[in-house]
């Protein structure tokens, strides 16, 4: 396994305000331009793994990190971190679309404004770049200054993807992004998923075995706080080296 | 429709009490409006609409009304403890619900509540004889020494710093309106979604950005429902400033003069009105009062709903 490691987790263990010790000793690496795919049942941690890597933990007061997440060699668990900084460079995309309240063009330009590119000229063509990069841009062209609100769920989420995508992160994070999602729409943030893996790396939390199965190069099966087992996507599915990923995959439990 | 009233008789009897509950409601709307206008009638023959509205004129000895420095003094108030209140109470809201840490949200909305609760009689004690002394000796001599002395606003200021005045009741009324421009706001702010707020914050954004260009603009509908039920209250709102207003039927530009409001003109008067002219003319102020907080209502309905119409897709 000589491949670039863009992501190292070194011994991560994460406990919510209230002492409830959620992520336990949990390692692993993500490769660079790979979707990486964290599965397990409900309440496995792997929702709270991936809040993880944007920090998205310190919103709320009493939670706590232990160990290292290296994103280009640099901890970013580490107190002095800048948590804006680390923020632009990782999108993440939320099980339910989260448009802002605001036009089409503004809810994409917001991040490349408190980036601070102010220029007009700049943002409208990166706001083009970002639609067009999430296959949105023939659908809203001709009313990007409509409210975001006017779009189908799928669309928004569409939407919410080319807005992470605009300021041009590193990393993106899916949380269950097809779950409120009809199968169609499903479908078409799957293709997205696979064809963005060229530009970003991307680690997606599902539900669905089967798109974990289908978009992913990498799984991590977790439970209980554990990761349980971490392999190619084909070798989780075919012949997992742990007897629980075996049960969980071939639906005895979960 | 025919199938409501085939049903059995316990559920007809219910249904009956509640829409008999229901109507109750208009029923007590047109009646006291029609009190209003009957009585008001001698005085809006004799007075007519435009000219009871334009005239500063309020002199019972020569048997002549007119209603314009009680709304002026209605419209002052409510306008400036609107301006001192709004400002305060959304600060108060966004520190509850964004800000402040966990142990502090729950005093912080329970004082915003009890505050609430105060009987308006006690605000207006409270003016008279503590925050009417303060206003008279210390802030308003301030106000007169720096901002009196600026060309324009000179006007604002003029006149002996009494602490019965536009300025101190308006004070009053602000802190009376506080808490439920607050309390409404807050329910407002609490109504985004924690996952619109972590998008923004995911973006990058600072709880600054997230406040003014999430937070703010996906709840102005309920803070904006919030300053006009704060307004509905200053409008009608009379023993808080009835204390320290004064009663005095001039229109003037000093904050530091005493004036008169609609309301506070109805409490102190009515009992003093000797000929029917007087009191009719004081049931036409009562009606003009009326018809303010309807129009004022009407409006604010009227952008709700525009304004929602063009939030919801």
């Amino acid at each position: 396994m000589n491949l670039p490691a863009e992501i190292e987790v070194k011994g991560l263990n994460f406990y919510y305000s209230g002492g409830v010790h959620a992520l336990k000793n949990v390692n692993l690496p993500v490769y660079k331009n790979t979707v990486t795919a964290l599965i397990g049942p409900s309440g496995c941690g792997k929702t709270t793994l991936l809040r993880c890597f944007n920090r998205m933990h310190d919103l709320y007061p009493g939670n706590r990190y232990e160990g290292e997440i290296l994103i280009g060699g640099e901890n970013i668990l580490s107190g002095d971190t800048d948590l804006i900084g680390l923020r632009s460079r990782t999108g993440m995309v939320f099980q339910k679309p989260t448009p802002f309240p605001m036009s089409i063009f503004e809810n994409i330009a917001y991040g490349l404004k408190l980036k601070g590119i102010k220029k007009k000229a700049e943002q409208s063509e990166r706001v083009e770049r970002a639609l067009i990069h999430a296959a949105l841009w023939d659908e809203v062209k001709d009313k990007l200054h409509a409210s975001a609100y006017a779009l189908s769920g799928g669309q928004q989420q569409r939407l919410v993807i080319a807005r992470a995508l605009a300021v041009e992160p590193e990393v993106l994070l899916f949380d269950e992004p097809t779950s409120a999602l009809d199968p169609i729409s499903t479908a078409k943030i799957e293709d997205l998923a696979v064809s963005l893996k060229k530009d970003v790396t991307i680690i997606i939390v599902t539900h669905n075995m089967q798109q974990a199965a289908r978009i992913s190069d990498w799984t991590g099966f977790m439970m209980l706080g554990d990761l349980i087992e971490f392999d190619r996507t084909d070798k989780i599915f075919t012949s997992p080296s742990q007897k629980l990923t075996e049960d969980y995959i071939t639906g005895r439990f979960g | 429709m025919a199938s409501l009233y085939k049903k059995n008789p316990v559920d007809l009897l219910f249904s009956s009490i509640t829409a008999i509950a229901s109507f109750s409601v208009i029923v007590f709307i047109v009646g006291i409006f029609y009190v209003l206008l009957s009585e008001s009638l001698p005085a809006i023959s004799r007075f007519g609409v435009l000219n009871f509205i334009t005239s500063t004129d309020w002199n019972p000895v020569r048997e002549s009304f007119g209603a314009a420095t009680n709304i002026y003094g209605t419209f002052i108030t409510t306008t400036l403890s609107l301006l001192i209140a709004v400002p305060v109470a959304v600060g108060i809201a966004i520190f509850v619900t964004e800000i402040a840490p966990n142990f502090l949200k729950g005093p912080i909305g329970g004082a915003i509540e009890l505050l609430a609760a105060i009987p308006s009689i006690i605000y207006g004690m409270w003016g008279f004889f503590t925050l009417s002394p303060i206003m008279s000796t210390y802030i308003e001599p301030a106000l007169k020494n720096s901002l009196g002395k600026l060309p324009v606003l000179e006007i604002l200021f003029r006149g002996t710093p009494m602490g019965i005045d536009l300025l101190t009741a308006s004070i009053i009324l602000s802190i009376m309106i506080i808490p439920f421009t607050a309390s409404i706001s807050r329910d407002a702010f609490n109504l985004t979604p924690a996952v619109v707020k972590e998008s923004a914050y995911a973006l990058g954004a600072t709880r600054w950005e997230v406040v003014k260009n999430i937070v703010i603009p996906y709840s102005k509908l309920g803070v904006f429902g919030g300053v006009v039920l704060s307004l509905g209250r200053a409008l009608g709102e009379t023993m808080a400033v009835a204390f320290v207003l004064g009663n005095n039927h001039r229109i003037t530009t000093s904050l530091l003069d005493a004036a008169a409001t609609i309301t506070v003109t109805l409490a102190n008067e009515f009992t003093e009105a000797d000929t029917d002219i007087y009191l009719s003319s004081l049931f036409y102020l009562a009606l003009v009062l009326f018809v303010m907080s309807f129009v004022t209502l009407a409006i604010a309905k009227f952008f709700l709903l525009r304004a929602e119409r063009k939030y919801s897709r």
